[in-house]
């Protein structure tokens, strides 16, 4: 960002026209983050009018938070999240990594073959095979569990991808030094590889938990129990509740739910906006 | 790791002649086996049943199934309802991708000269892109509720009567495409300024020299012709983004009012985990699957276009 394309017109007519235009579009871009908030903290009586203000006049928060807690189990729904986020990237990172390397440093019959699988996934999105997975994991009588919401992502063809380009650019060398040193492969993966790919791993870990902290479609099929709802299911669940007409409350659940990804991504705004760039080819 | 990655490009040319080793296959294998294993079991086995599936009857928890060849594709073909969801998730996919690749590049190269603001500008327009889609579909919902919501305020200002957008047959779908558009212009915008970062100034300048003093000039002379493959992949990616438009048709409209917002994914899983009519969801995704087919061969053939144009 600190190179600068154009010439720079400080103070200009078009600097200043350009400035207000991005102004008008953060406003409306932050409009219903702002609007979520703001509702969230007012009581009944203030949401349910055509008389619009942004602050309240009687702070409604701890009531509306409270009751969204008590409404329905979102804490529950915010671990259930951690649990399905954590556990699909831990598989991932552990099956597509040694695979990458292999892809990328290994010669072996097959390569071919499974590197064209790989592309083959690539192309496919995951809601295309949903048919199929639900009626395998409806005879294993796996449906309704942990186990279904993680199974369909322990795989990551995606990740299996990016980080075999990333293996390609580390010479061959360092690795052929680790085998010299009598290393098993598993132990040149794990501690010559992987440290060198922190860039890759980390891009990887974050397009992974956005997609998956986020993901809506397959938890919707994949469980029915209140208790496994992971949190876009939970606050969809609590709309269609009766408590839903409440908007404070609802509002209140909105916020604790977008919350924990908005504030990792402020906390680490260059990481997330590079990884999701870097991993823009999905 | 920049000085390491020269000597790369060579290696792998002599590693690829190199003779196997029994030992190294095995090792190699290991490394695989369970990847291999788990993209057999979990995306080419489905592939192949999903097709399978779409020529059967089979009704899931139905205890008999029948092979009836290409009756679910010649009854889709048959239903208008399908055709309309067909029709929707284009025209849906063309606004979105129109609008958000239109606003990403606008917004990117509007960035590129505002100085110390740009990150903040930059990372508020990334923020939807963060937030989790069905949440903040929820708030659009309370936003654009008919009596008590945000927009008819905000357009009632400037004397526009109040709507109940999403209940419309006639803004139903395009309030959904606002949406889709306020979700993913960030991520457009974030490619094209990596595009635009690798745009060396003193083409610039040169261009400037050679009489280009505008910055429309500038723009139609450099940016543009040097942005093209940056823009074929935002095209791209929005395009297959927005084919798979789900959540906030779940969400806020169920497919309605009377089909207006009835999208290709919003078909199958009504088809596949409401009515059950298993073979039938199966074949609406085989047609889901062509259509990203269909644009990824595009996207190959336009790249090939373009070197051999060169």
């Amino acid at each position: 960002m600190t190179r600068i394309g154009l010439p720079a017109r400080r103070f200009s007519v078009g600097a200043i026209a350009r400035d207000a235009v991005l102004l008008a579009l953060a406003v409306v871009t932050l409009a219903p983050f702002v609007w979520m908030v703001s509702t969230s903290l007012k009581a009944p009586d203030e949401i349910l009018t055509t008389d619009l203000h942004l602050w309240p006049r009687r702070l409604a928060a701890s009531e509306n938070y409270a009751h969204a807690f008590a409404a329905v189990p979102l804490g529950r729904y915010l671990l259930n999240g951690v649990i399905v986020t954590a556990t699909i990237l831990a598989l991932q990172l552990a099956i597509a990594v040694p695979a990458a390397f292999a892809l990328a440093k290994s010669e072996f019959r097959g390569r071919r073959l499974l590197f064209g699988a790989v592309l083959l996934g690539l192309l496919v999105p995951y809601h295309a095979i949903a048919v199929p997975l639900f009626v395998g994991l409806h005879a294993l009588g796996l449906l309704d569990t942990y186990a279904a919401l993680v199974t369909p992502f322990a795989i990551s063809v995606f990740g299996i991808f990016l980080m075999r380009q990333f293996f390609l650019s580390l010479p061959d060398d360092l690795v052929d030094a680790a085998r010299m040193d009598g290393m098993s492969e598993l132990a040149i993966v794990w501690r010559v590889m992987v440290p060198a790919a922190g860039p890759a791993i980390s891009a990887f870990a974050i397009f992974s938990v956005v997609a998956h902290w986020n993901d809506y479609f397959w938890p919707l099929i994949a469980v029915s129990s209140d208790t496994l709802f992971t949190p876009p299911l939970g606050v969809v669940a609590f709309r269609n509740d009766d408590a839903g007409t409440n908007y404070g409350v609802l509002m209140a659940a909105a916020t604790v739910i977008v919350t924990p990804l908005v504030a990792a991504f402020l906390l680490a705004q260059r990481r997330f906006v590079e990884g999701i760039a870097f991993t823009g080819v999905k | 790791m920049t000085e390491m990655s020269v000597s790369a490009p060579a290696d792998r040319s002599i590693a690829g002649e190199r003779p196997r080793r029994p030992h190294e296959e095995r090792a190699a294998w290991g490394l695989v086996g369970p990847a291999a294993t788990l993209i057999g079991l979990i995306l080419v086995v489905p592939l192949i049943v999903v097709v399978a599936l779409s020529l059967t009857d089979y009704q899931l928890g139905a205890k008999a199934w029948r092979f009836v060849g290409f009756a679910n594709y010649a009854d889709l073909a048959g239903d208008p309802v399908f055709w309309r969801s067909i029709a929707n998730t284009a025209l849906y996919a063309v606004a979105v991708v129109a609008g958000s690749t239109g606003l990403g590049l606008a917004v990117a190269l509007a960035l590129q000269g505002s100085g110390a603001l740009a990150p903040v500008w930059r990372t508020i327009f990334f923020l939807p892109v963060m937030a989790s889609l069905v949440a903040m579909a929820i708030v659009w919902e309370f936003m654009l509720h008919p009596t008590f919501g945000l927009v008819n305020a905000v357009l009632g200002l400037v004397g526009v009567a109040p709507m109940n957008w999403l209940q419309n047959g006639a803004t139903a779908l395009p309030a959904l495409a606002v949406i889709g558009v306020w979700q993913q212009f960030g991520f457009a915008m974030v490619l094209f300024l990596a595009g635009l970062s690798g745009i060396p100034t003193s083409l610039y300048d040169a261009a400037e020299m050679d009489g280009a003093p505008s910055a429309w000039a500038r723009f139609r002379l450099v940016t543009w012709p040097l942005l093209a493959p940056v823009t074929l992949f935002v095209v791209v990616i929005s395009t297959i983004r927005s084919f798979q438009v789900f959540d906030t048709v779940h969400a806020l409209t169920k497919g309605g009012p009377n089909k207006v917002t009835e999208v290709l994914l919003y078909t199958m899983y009504a088809e596949g985990f409401e009515f059950f009519r298993t073979g039938r969801a199966a074949a609406i995704a085989v047609v889901f699957v062509a259509a990203m087919l269909v644009v990824t061969l595009t996207k190959v053939l336009l790249v090939e276009k373009r070197i051999h144009a060169r």
